[in-house]
């Protein structure tokens, strides 16, 4: 044999199978009152992590645009390429995304993007509730990332490593 | 027609009219069957509940209020409308007949057992049991072994090396737990001296004493057949999830997979119902004399019925919660519990239940209550022997013997050298 074989170093002149049997139908008996455990979902929630890292929000300006500078910052930092950007350029020559999604499918949900975007404008959330009929329902474009409205992630802080 | 009613309603003859027997015993069929059918889907709610309860969670409570009543419903409705799988490898004729095998001796059992006290109606006594037959016992140990057929032949049919090697271990399985199982309820034949279940019933309710008072390790080695018969845990092997797919009905989908689990739960409620009536003194309320060869009244039958109904739930429970507790046999384990523990313990057991029986009646004692309190107080003593003495020092691994100092020994020498030789793997 291959495996190692654990010998338990039983007691065994006072060993019964039947009496060891009687105290675990006791112990599962004991069980059969004693209080849940279950959470019920859709009607109850854990509460979440203040680091989770779930659904992708773009934050905007006060004026209602998009933080978004189209340096392409993210898109090359995203491990797992699911940010499409193509940049665009205004005639006072502020750059912003023409074309802003991000595929929630392929994203690994790292953080990256939210680490390396110097307009803190792309973040990830505190939103695990993603479902859709189709699939490229969830390729998640400008005009939804800015709708989002639940809280983003805290970022992890070297200075305050517990978070506290 | 007189006589066919006449051989069905043995071993009394026939005191009712015809029609009224015939009556009777349609409608007895009808609510027999309806009670039953209900109830096995209940089971498969209670079985969710009680593993939730036991496993600190709540189990189904979204179908049917909190109590998930209408998951049964449910259940039934999702495997109706699911596909029905053919594989083309299948051995057709038998893959259909399989799941039809298995539930019908289940079912078939039911109707030799009696449910309540004999009903002195205004026709005449009619007696709660189907078919009253006077070889009812042995009817009852002939049909659940037939249930074996169902999952062999399922297990055979699908063509499937882990649907073959659940079959061919229930086909072990049930064979071995079968003797012991036959072997175990001599001595209630010895003490009732009929192999009628009602006779049965009415010696245990004549005598003020139960046999599972008197007839204790009789009671266990049933019990633990009667596990093993129903291939529930600690004897599921046939199914093995972890071994063998899901064993006998791998191949099985949609209807014809939930025919498995209900022929189960079927089982398991006739070995309850089994218990009550061989052990637990059947319809017999403690301290009640039902007055047996006139019947009682109409309530009295109605409280014997609830009364056998809880006697069957109570098991049906012990059967849930054991499972919930004790973890699966290893295969060697189970044949020799049963080969060379289970059979040679019924078999001593007959016989010293037939010398106390012999002893007393040389010494003049009437069958009876007191005969009874007798053979109670020598079972207590048994009991004693067998539980506390005769156990100790039995680990399940061998299951057969006492492992000794030195075989434990030669067992942590190997495995400390196996240790010593590859410190990377594990502990």
């Amino acid at each position: 044999m291959a495996i190692n074989v654990k010998v338990v170093d039983r007691p065994v002149s006072e060993v019964s199978y039947v009496r060891a049997t009687l105290k675990g139908m006791a112990r599962t008996f004991k069980h059969l009152f004693q209080e849940k455990v279950t959470t019920h979902y859709p009607e109850q929630k854990e509460s979440i992590s203040r680091r989770w890292r779930g659904t992708h929000r773009m934050l905007t300006t006060e004026t209602g645009k998009a933080k978004c500078v189209a340096c392409g910052l993210c898109p090359t930092v995203c491990p797992a390429n699911c940010i499409k950007l193509v940049p665009g350029e205004d005639e006072q020559g502020n750059r912003y995304p023409l074309i802003f999604e991000i595929d929630e499918f392929r994203c690994i949900f790292c953080g990256y993007c939210q680490e390396v975007c110097p307009e803190e404008a792309i973040h990830v959330g505190r939103h695990y509730e993603n479902s859709e009929y189709s699939r490229e329902g969830f390729v998640y474009d400008l005009e939804r990332l800015m709708q989002q409205t639940h809280p983003v992630c805290e970022m992890w802080d070297p200075a305050d490593p517990k978070g506290e | 027609m007189p006589a066919v009613a006449a051989l069905l309603q043995a071993p009394e003859p026939a005191q009712v009219p015809l029609g009224v027997f015939l009556l009777a015993t349609v409608v007895k069929m009808i609510v027999v069957f309806t009670v039953y059918m209900v109830g096995v889907a209940l089971l498969t709610l209670a079985e969710r509940k009680i593993s939730a309860w036991i496993q600190d969670r709540h189990g189904p409570n979204r179908v049917g209020g909190k109590l998930g009543l209408l998951q049964p419903a449910a259940d039934g409705v999702k495997n109706i409308m699911k596909e029905e799988t053919m594989p083309g490898h299948v051995n057709k004729p038998l893959f259909l007949l399989a799941p039809i095998l298995a539930f019908v001796p289940a079912l078939l059992a039911w109707a030799v057992i009696p449910f309540g006290a004999p009903w002195a109606s205004r026709w005449g006594k009619i007696t709660m049991v189907v078919a009253d037959l006077p070889v009812g016992f042995l009817f009852t140990l002939a049909i659940t072994s037939l249930g074996v057929y169902g999952i062999v032949l399922a297990g055979w049919a699908s063509n499937n090396k882990y649907a073959l090697l659940g079959g061919l271990r229930s086909s072990a399985q049930m064979v071995s737990y079968e003797i012991a199982m036959g072997m175990s309820l001599i001595p209630v034949l010895l003490l009732a001296g009929n192999v009628t279940l009602s006779e049965i019933v009415n010696q245990q309710a004549g005598m003020h004493l139960w046999n599972v008072l008197t007839l204790t390790i009789s009671f266990f080695i049933f019990m633990v057949a009667a596990f093993a018969e129903t291939n529930r845990l600690p004897f599921d092997l046939p199914e093995a999830e972890s071994e063998l797919v899901t064993g006998y009905h791998t191949e099985y989908s949609a209807m014809k997979f939930s025919m498995f689990p209900i022929s189960e739960y079927a089982n398991m409620a006739t070995s309850s119902a089994m218990m009550a009536t061989l052990f637990f003194g059947g319809w017999d309320i403690p301290f009640m004399r039902a007055d047996n060869t006139t019947g009682v009244s109409f309530l009295g039958v109605l409280l014997s019925i609830g009364i056998f109904g809880l006697k069957t739930l109570f098991f049906i429970f012990v059967f849930i919660w054991i499972r919930w507790t004790l973890p699966r046999f290893r295969y060697d384990q189970l044949m020799s519990l049963g080969w060379k523990f289970m059979l040679p313990a019924a078999l001593t057991y007959i016989v010293l239940v037939a010398s106390i029986l012999l002893a007393l009646d040389y010494a003049g004692v009437p069958r009876g209550f007191v005969s009874g309190l007798i053979m109670l107080g020598v079972n207590l003593v048994l009991v004693f022997i067998a539980f506390v003495i005769l156990d100790r020092g039995r680990i399940i691994s061998p299951a057969y013997g006492r492992a000794t100092p030195q075989q434990l020994a030669r067992l942590r020498a190997v495995a400390a050298a196996r240790t010593h030789l590859s410190p990377q793997s594990g502990d």
